[in-house]
């Protein structure tokens, strides 16, 4: 089967630091791969090639099987690919529905912003992700860590995505709000949705994920089943950047 | 006990309270702006007997006003990108200069076109609106795209701007200008009371026609709706201020003795007992439309919801596929267009250009626009509050220029106004916790 998304030998330098060197990462529709590595490891740079925030110096992208170009996050987007970033990239001056359809805001016929259809939009999508969520019109700065998560998960959701990547999603949660968003990772997951997940969390990574890829000093380590290995054998991909010899 | 009764008693009072604001939807801090503006008021009006709040003062006030609050719409989006531009005033200058060479030299000379020619204003006003975007693009774009802070920019404009403006004119006043041009700058361009009060009703049935409209919209959609009083309390008030303004400027009679010579002029006589009103000046009634328009740009567009955006969270701005730069190079060509507009208000109201037209306004305006509650940091920040802030600055100055403090002390009361009204304001977004 063609994987949804290939990376294919992606480097990228900055000044003289080889922050992802000759890295291939795939992923399937309905899988979850989390993205494991020290901080520096290459991980969001890697992801964020992908998202269409940097260029690679070298290497391919492919979707569908077929060779595409991002370069920017508009390219990201046109291709179905939605970014959750690990700083939530929201304007905390405005409100839900105003950072959920911010770059693609609903317009009347006349050209105007349609506030009360994107408010209208935003309660039906909140209402099936986070029931618990009522501050429609006040300023994103006003909600809790939970409640901001699942407005920049919404914007991920609404536009139909079919790669989502997730940089850290429970970083700033509460165990409650950390369950919340793994059932929804869970459902998006079962509804064909393909999604990198970038966590420092190993224990959450093998219960949420199909497979694990650690990165060190910008290389690949190695992908793994989370089946086949050990939470103790991906530690040891992390910390000694090889894999352990039971795993071999 | 008594003092629990009392504390329970203030705090059932302040929940009223909170609440009457919330049912009319009402920005608290709008409230507070205008309580402040209004004290201002009636303080000057005890001060000077009653002088302050006549219909001749309160007529002057507002064309005072007018072209330090157009440049302040556009310095609210400025700010709220997290830019600055201190290079507003000496803008204002090269405009104003633009436009005075072009009726009194460039046009003649170059054009043919004779003076007093009726083309002549306009493409007068044209041409000082088209530099004013230019030079506002071009430091846009040294922001935006070469990364030079606004600061660095603005800075070296006001110097760059200031005598550009003197080169073009080497340095002489320019006047008397076109008198269709100096219709712009408030006395000499006025309504007259019927057209006054049509605007005044056109724009009373504009307003409620908004009011009705939005409350269509949310029905339509199942949002909460204001009570149906709440929302004829605020048409009326908003009604009430609309004419109650106009019947202010028309109650301010033109001297008989201007009239009697006009009519000389025309070679007739002033029949007994003729008397006509100012009206709205033509000046203020171009402060409405850019307010108008500015406010649709901030609230309706998309242009306006990045300038927000940009302003709230740059990088998630960019994330989400806005084109900051050039979202830079368009909120420093509106401010170009509008020093333009102000220009064309300030030399009209002085009937001539001058050199040093429009110096200190760079200070002016920015005071304004923070006076009015833009955050310095970004995002925030709305355009009746710039208004109401220059208002404020400005009746502050007038009232003390009236009352007869001296020179030097009324800049020390508005410097120390400004800082008070941030502080205020600092205070107020922690308490609620807002911005």
């Amino acid at each position: 089967m063609t994987p949804l998304v290939e990376m294919r030998n992606i480097s990228i330098a900055f000044g003289g630091v080889q922050a992802v060197d000759d890295v291939s990462i795939d992923l399937h529709a309905g899988e979850v791969v989390g993205l494991l590595g020290h901080n520096g490891a290459g991980k969001s740079t890697l992801i964020k090639i992908l998202s269409g925030a940097y260029k690679a110096d070298s290497g391919e992208i492919l979707i569908d099987g077929k060779r595409v170009e991002i370069n920017s996050p508009r390219d990201a987007r046109a291709h179905n690919i939605e970014t959750i970033h690990q700083t939530l990239a929201l304007a905390d001056n405005l409100p839900a529905p105003a950072n959920l359809f911010l770059g693609r805001e609903l317009r009347t016929m006349f050209g105007f912003l349609d506030d009360s259809r994107m408010e209208s939009e935003t309660r039906k999508i909140m209402a099936r992700l986070n029931p618990n969520f009522k501050k429609v019109a006040e300023p994103v700065s006003a909600l809790s860590g939970g409640q901001r998560q699942s407005v920049a998960i919404a914007r991920a959701v609404y536009f139909n995505a079919r790669i989502l990547i997730m940089d850290e999603p429970t970083a700033a949660l509460g165990v409650h709000e950390t369950k919340m968003v793994a059932d929804l990772i869970m459902e998006l997951k079962a509804q064909g949705l393909g999604i990198f997940l970038i966590s420092h969390d190993t224990r959450e990574m093998m219960s949420l994920c199909d497979r694990v890829s650690v990165m060190k000093n910008g290389q690949l380590v190695g992908t793994e089943r989370v089946e086949d290995v050990s939470e103790d054998d991906i530690l040891s991909m992390i910390i000694l950047g090889k894999k352990a010899p039971e795993a071999v | 006990m008594s003092t629990t009764d009392t504390e329970k008693d203030a705090g059932t009072r302040a929940r009223r309270r909170a609440r009457l604001t919330d049912t009319l939807e009402i920005d608290t801090r709008l409230l507070g702006m205008i309580g402040a503006f209004v004290a201002v008021l009636v303080v000057f009006n005890i001060l000077t007997d009653g002088r302050f709040l006549t219909p001749r003062n309160i007529f002057n006030l507002t064309i005072q006003t007018v072209s330090v609050a157009i440049m302040a719409t556009g310095m609210v989006f400025v700010i709220v990108t997290r830019h600055i531009d201190l290079s507003v005033g000496a803008l204002l200058a090269t405009c104003s200069a633009v436009m005075a060479m072009m009726q009194t030299a460039w046009l003649p000379q170059y054009l043919g076109l004779p003076l007093g020619h009726p083309m002549i204003p306009w493409l007068a006003i044209l041409a000082g609106i088209i530099a004013g975007g230019l030079i506002g693009a071009f430091q846009g774009w040294l922001t935006g795209y070469m990364m030079i802070p606004a600061f660095i920019v603005t800075l070296g404009g006001l110097l760059v701007w200031r005598n550009t403006g003197w080169y073009l004119t080497t340095g002489q006043t320019i006047g008397p200008l076109d008198p269709t041009f100096q219709m712009f700058g408030g006395i000499n361009g006025t309504l007259g009371a019927f057209w006054s009060w049509v605007v005044g009703i056109a724009g009373t049935l504009a307003a409620l026609a908004v009011l009705w409209n939005s409350r269509r919209d949310k029905q339509r959609h199942g949002f909460m709706v204001k009570p149906i009083w709440a929302e004829v309390a605020l048409g009326a008030i908003i009604a009430v201020a609309i004419l109650g303004f106009i019947a202010i400027l028309n109650a301010y009679q033109v001297p008989e003795g201007r009239l009697r010579r006009e009519f000389e002029a025309r070679g007739e006589v002033m029949p007994e007992g003729y008397t006509e009103a100012y009206g709205l000046p033509i000046s203020v009634l171009l402060l409405i439309v850019v307010a108008v328009v500015m406010t649709v740009i901030a609230r309706k567009t998309r242009l306006g919801r990045y300038i927000f955006a940009t302003g709230g969270n740059p990088q998630a701005a960019e994330l989400s596929g806005i084109n900051t730069r050039l979202l830079t190079v368009k909120v420093f060509t509106i401010m170009g267009v509008l020093c333009a507009i102000s220009a064309l208000v300030a030399s009209a109201r002085l009937t001539n250009h001058s050199n040093d037209i429009g110096t200190l306004d760079e200070l002016r305006v920015i005071a304004a626009a923070v006076i009015g509650g833009t955050a310095l940091a970004g995002g925030i920040g709305t355009i009746y509050g710039a208004i109401l802030g220059a208002l404020i600055m400005q009746s502050l100055q007038s009232g003390m220029a009236m009352v007869g403090v001296d020179a030097p002390l009324q800049n020390i009361v508005v410097g120390s106004v400004l800082v008070l009204a941030v502080l205020i304001d600092i205070i107020y977004r922690h308490r609620t916790g807002k911005g």
